[in-house]
């Protein structure tokens, strides 16, 4: 056991905490519309968001390991640094860089498989913010049995002719672009019969419309395509493959929705609200049933942190049996931070129920926000049911549910 | 970076398991509890000394092997994972811990040598300190001590005894006393011994350091704490590996039991309740040795998160066992009661975690 990152790594620290001290400040002249980035500060230098994903890149701070020659900072992948600059960006508060699935999916995807055309063209834009993207995967009949997927792609010349449906698009109304999985091969199985499409979202025949969630905010959207025609150089990986290509990608998504670390935050700031809350004159701290409470989860949180240092040091040090580990963590992950998003909820009582601009509304209502977000997390990108499978039958090796016939 | 058990740790845990599967077979636990075969628990002891368990953390001056008390952890889920019927915790880590943390140059000396050359075997009874029952409690005044210790941890075979009074001040008396007498507590776990101690004028010595100074005790539980975690971590896997075992055997309506959700995902949750506590336990005992600012409170966390995961998974993994689960036959309560005991000792997790708060305020 060895918690220490060694001296390169306390003046790589050193480095990036007078860079977080000089932009933390930092306000955007593009104004608080763009959904997947922070929302920045007040004072300090203006930029705008393309901007800042700019400085961030040449720093060496996002970006880090992809080749320059795609717009990235062309560096060593060093786990270790990407670590330290999360947690100085959060413990600074200075804005990150924006995410998004093209940034965590489509690029990593793109890198992996993609042509060299396809990197030059999409991978720069994307990292720059000035191409952003939406995933065009689940069906209204296709959720979680995801490969049984029906929107159909269909080579007619030198173009693919789309026609379908698909639901849950994050995203959609704002992007350039949409990273899809379509049946180009009716007569396959059903996992060999899918390719991984890149589809323009001005193409004529696409329309958005937005999906109103429990939390009042559209934050899915339908798509629907109606003889969509792209250019049939625009698949990634090769005709039928397209259930390998998203699968290398899916993975990444599922480890990276609840890092305990920001579970903590949360936790660190609950214990502040009850203090300061009172209930019949006494802080809510001092109440033993709800400090209790407090306490159980702060546990839960802890180990979860100490988990993911063993996740860390193994990426670090190959070799180190972390399979379940890592088949844990969107199960675990987002169940405990939607318990603690409703423990503060709880704690609240009836002031833990006010919404949107209500009088009397604390931190923003951000606790009743995040206590619904969470429960669509739970069940967004494979539901706590399907991990459980994953668990039991990859894990643990447990024998798989017979198949219906046909299905 | 490295966060993990070292090639060292992993292969003296093995080694521990190896001898513990060997010897504290299913058969022999079930005579060493139902008390017909006295000698093999002390054959179990003695193999485990041999591999040389009671000298982990006493320092390599005093005739030990100066281990972190990570080292300690590993060999303590080992004893869990083996239901060990054998005293590690009391005389070879919470002992060591407290005559460490609160004795004199010449204390220390004197009896960590000695507990390293298996000359002196400690019971530990903290309990009260942690959280009086009833009229439980031990006074002390005119250098000797008077009233109830509960639940005093390996105090049968004993040479000696740490008692605490209630102001955490640790007194060392030798359990062969005339003024000193050792009841047996029957608990469920009857994998390891449970006493209460009653002193009468018991001329006793107290610890130098520990006078008007909660500090060493802290340091003796917290250890005790992490060991008892640790115990109920490894207890807890052996009953998912069990439970898992099963479910892909046992058939029933023409398939494994295991192939329907309703059972698969009782082990997923199981296996997902378990995995983090690893790195708890692990990162806890850490920290007692080197990051002295957050060792409390991972101390308590441990103990507290660990024993509430494990309750539920004793129970889960019972179930999968259906009707066999619930049996003599099979022995899966030796794990259930060994982690039910786990859980109580050294302070149950209402008040673990009540002390966690207290760390941060």
């Amino acid at each position: 056991m060895d918690l220490e990152y060694g001296p390169e790594y306390q003046d790589f620290t050193k480095e990036l905490q007078s860079f977080c001290k000089k932009y933390k400040e930092l306000s955007f002249t593009d104004g608080s519309n763009n959904p997947l980035g922070s929302s920045g500060g007040s004072g300090g230098p203006k930029m705008s968001r393309s901007e800042w994903q700019k400085i961030l890149i040449e720093n060496g701070y996002f970006a880090r390991s992809v080749p320059k020659e795609y717009g990235g900072y062309g560096g060593e992948a060093d786990i270790l640094k990407s670590r330290i600059i999360a947690a100085e960006f959060s413990k600074s508060s200075t804005p990150g860089a924006m995410g998004g699935q093209g940034i965590d999916m489509l690029v990593p995807t793109l890198l992996e498989m993609g042509t060299e055309e396809q990197k030059q063209a999409y991978i720069k834009p994307t990292l720059h913010g000035e191409m952003i993207w939406c995933q065009g995967y689940s069906e209204p009949n296709a959720g979680s049995d995801l490969a049984s997927l029906q929107t159909k792609g269909e080579l007619v010349g030198d173009e693919w002719v789309i026609n379908g449906q698909k639901i849950w698009t994050s995203t959609a109304q704002y992007s350039q672009m949409c990273f899809c999985l379509v049946r180009t091969e009716p007569d396959a199985p059903k996992h060999a019969g899918i390719s991984y499409l890149l589809i323009p979202m001005d193409t004529p025949g696409i329309e958005i419309r937005p999906l109103v969630d429990m939390t009042l905010k559209a934050g899915f959207n339908e798509v629907f395509f109606t003889d969509v025609k792209i250019p049939a150089t625009n698949i990634v990986g090769k005709r039928g493959e397209g259930w390998a290509v998203a699968n290398a990608t899916l993975g990444h998504e599922r480890g990276s929705l609840a890092p305990p670390d920001a579970t903590m935050n949360r936790v660190n700031m609950l214990m502040r609200l009850m203090k300061e809350e009172t209930l019949d004159g006494k802080p809510l701290i001092e109440h033993p049933i709800y400090r209790d409470r407090l306490m159980q989860i702060q546990g839960k949180v802890l180990a979860q942190q100490s988990h993911a240092l063993r996740l860390l040091s193994a990426k670090l040090n190959p070799g180190a049996d972390v399979k379940i580990g890592k088949m844990i963590q969107k199960l675990t992950g987002t169940e405990l931070r939607h318990e603690l998003e409703g423990l503060a909820i709880d704690v609240m009582g009836e002031i833990g129920t006010l919404y949107e601009d209500s009088p009397h509304l604390k931190n923003d209502g951000t606790w009743q926000f995040i206590y619904m977000y969470f429960l669509g997390l739970i069940i967004g990108g494979g539901t706590s049911q399907i991990q459980k499978n994953i668990i039991a039958e990859r894990g643990l090796g447990m024998p798989k549910e017979p198949k219906v016939e046909g299905a | 970076m490295y966060f993990g058990l070292s090639e060292e740790q992993s292969f003296f845990q093995d080694n521990v398991k190896k001898y513990l599967e060997e010897h504290a077979t299913i058969d022999n636990i079930k005579h060493i509890t139902s008390g017909d075969e006295k000698n093999l628990s002390a054959e179990i002891h003695q193999g485990l000394l041999n591999l040389g368990i009671n000298g982990l953390l006493i320092p390599e001056e005093f005739g030990g092997l100066g281990l972190d008390l990570l080292f300690a952890a590993v060999v303590s889920e080992a004893l869990g994972s083996g239901v060990g019927p054998t005293p590690f915790i009391a005389p070879y880590v919470m002992a060591p811990t407290a005559i460490k943390h609160a004795g004199s140059k010449s204390q220390q000396e004197n009896y960590l040598s000695k507990i390293a050359a298996n000359e002196y075997r400690f019971g530990v009874g903290f309990s009260e300190f942690i959280g009086k029952r009833n009229d439980a409690g031990i006074t002390f005044s005119d250098n000797a001590l008077n009233g109830r210790a509960m639940f005093v941890l390996d105090a049968n075979d004993a040479t000696h005894l740490l008692l605490a009074d209630e102001k955490g001040q640790i007194f060392i008396v030798d359990a062969k006393s005339t003024n000193i007498e050792i009841v047996k507590l029957t608990t469920v776990d009857k994998t390891r011994q449970y006493s209460e101690v009653i002193c009468e004028n018991l001329e006793a010595e107290l610890l130098e350091n520990s006078l008007d100074s909660e500090n060493p005790i802290n340091q003796a539980i917290d250890a005790g704490r992490i060991m008892l975690a640790a115990d109920s971590l490894g207890a807890s896997q052996i009953m998912i590996d069990k439970a898992v075992d099963y479910a892909k055997e046992r058939k029933q309506f023409g398939r494994a039991i295991g192939s329907f959700q309703a059972v698969k995902h009782m082990c997923a949750e199981m296996a997902a309740d378990l995995e983090p506590c690893f790195a708890l336990v692990w990162h806890a005992a850490h920290c007692h040795d080197h990051s002295p600012a957050e060792a409390r409170l991972m101390a308590c966390h441990a103990k507290a998160h660990v024993s509430e995961m494990s309750k539920g998974i004793a129970k889960k993994a019972t179930e999968v066992h259906g009707g066999m689960g619930f049996t003599d036959l099979l022995g899966l309560h030796y794990w259930f009661k060994r982690i039910g005991l786990n859980r109580q000792i050294l302070g149950s997790p209402e008040l673990v975690r009540e002390e966690a708060y207290k760390t941060q305020v």
